[in-house]
């Protein structure tokens, strides 16, 4: 289990490397990345500037992290979330699980990514050719 | 009491956090909430719309009727937008 939230971008070839593949009994492994889009309906997104707040941050990730491995059978998790200003095309969070069977991954993987949305204590300044404002939640 | 403001929130009020000394009526987050909002317009426009605003103390999530003390870190913060 891995919490990293962190400004510099991620390799995810590295970080794979963390999830012990080889010796972990693991028959799939399931990838999200999460990137800076390039538009938001019709406008031009110039970059997004991504304010948390520390050590509950790192706290809420542990505990998303937690309530998978607690409700599926996961040999390995990690979570990585940038903060900083993006521009478009970077990378903002990659997740990860390995378990036995690939549904499981599946399941875990998107439990985890839609928890990051109301329960990880981050902020999307998104900026575009002649404005800026805060992103709402998405509502689904 | 600190209190740190995130994101919309500590634009409007103009500060990201302040150490405060709690009131000895000011008990929840809802009363906190009343008594910042006295202390001037950014303020007022920042926190006006309670049911809009999340809150955390001692970095969990609490709702607005939770009981705070003099030494609770409290955070008050637009909803969050990770992923």
């Amino acid at each position: 289990m891995v919490v990293k939230v962190q400004k510099e971008d991620f390799d995810i070839a590295d970080e794979l490397k963390l999830l012990n593949l080889k010796k972990n009994n693991s028959g799939g492994c399931v990838i999200f990345i999460g990137k800076v889009r390039e538009k938001n309906n019709d406008l031009i997104i110039k970059s997004l500037e991504i304010e948390h707040y520390p050590i509950m941050t790192e706290k809420q990730l542990e505990t998303i992290e937690l309530e998978a491995l607690n409700k599926w059978p996961i040999n390995s998790s990690l979570i990585i979330h940038r903060y900083g200003k993006l521009f478009p095309g970077d990378n903002i969070v990659l997740v990860m699980t390995s378990s036995a069977h690939r549904k499981t991954s599946f399941k875990a993987t998107e439990f985890i990514v839609e928890k990051l949305k109301t329960k990880a204590t981050f902020w999307k300044l998104e900026e575009t050719l002649n404005k800026k404002y805060w992103l709402k939640p998405e509502k689904n | 009491m600190k209190i740190i403001y995130f994101s919309w929130v500590r634009e409007r009020i103009g500060i990201n956090h302040e150490i405060i000394n709690l009131p000895k009526d000011i008990n929840n987050i809802e009363k906190l909430l009343d008594f910042l909002s006295h202390k001037g317009s950014g303020y007022k426009d920042a926190l006006s719309n309670k049911k809009v605003l999340k809150f955390s103390v001692n970095f969990e999530f609490v709702d607005i009727t939770h009981k705070i003390k003099n030494d609770d870190e409290i955070a008050i913060f637009p909803p969050v937008t990770g992923g």
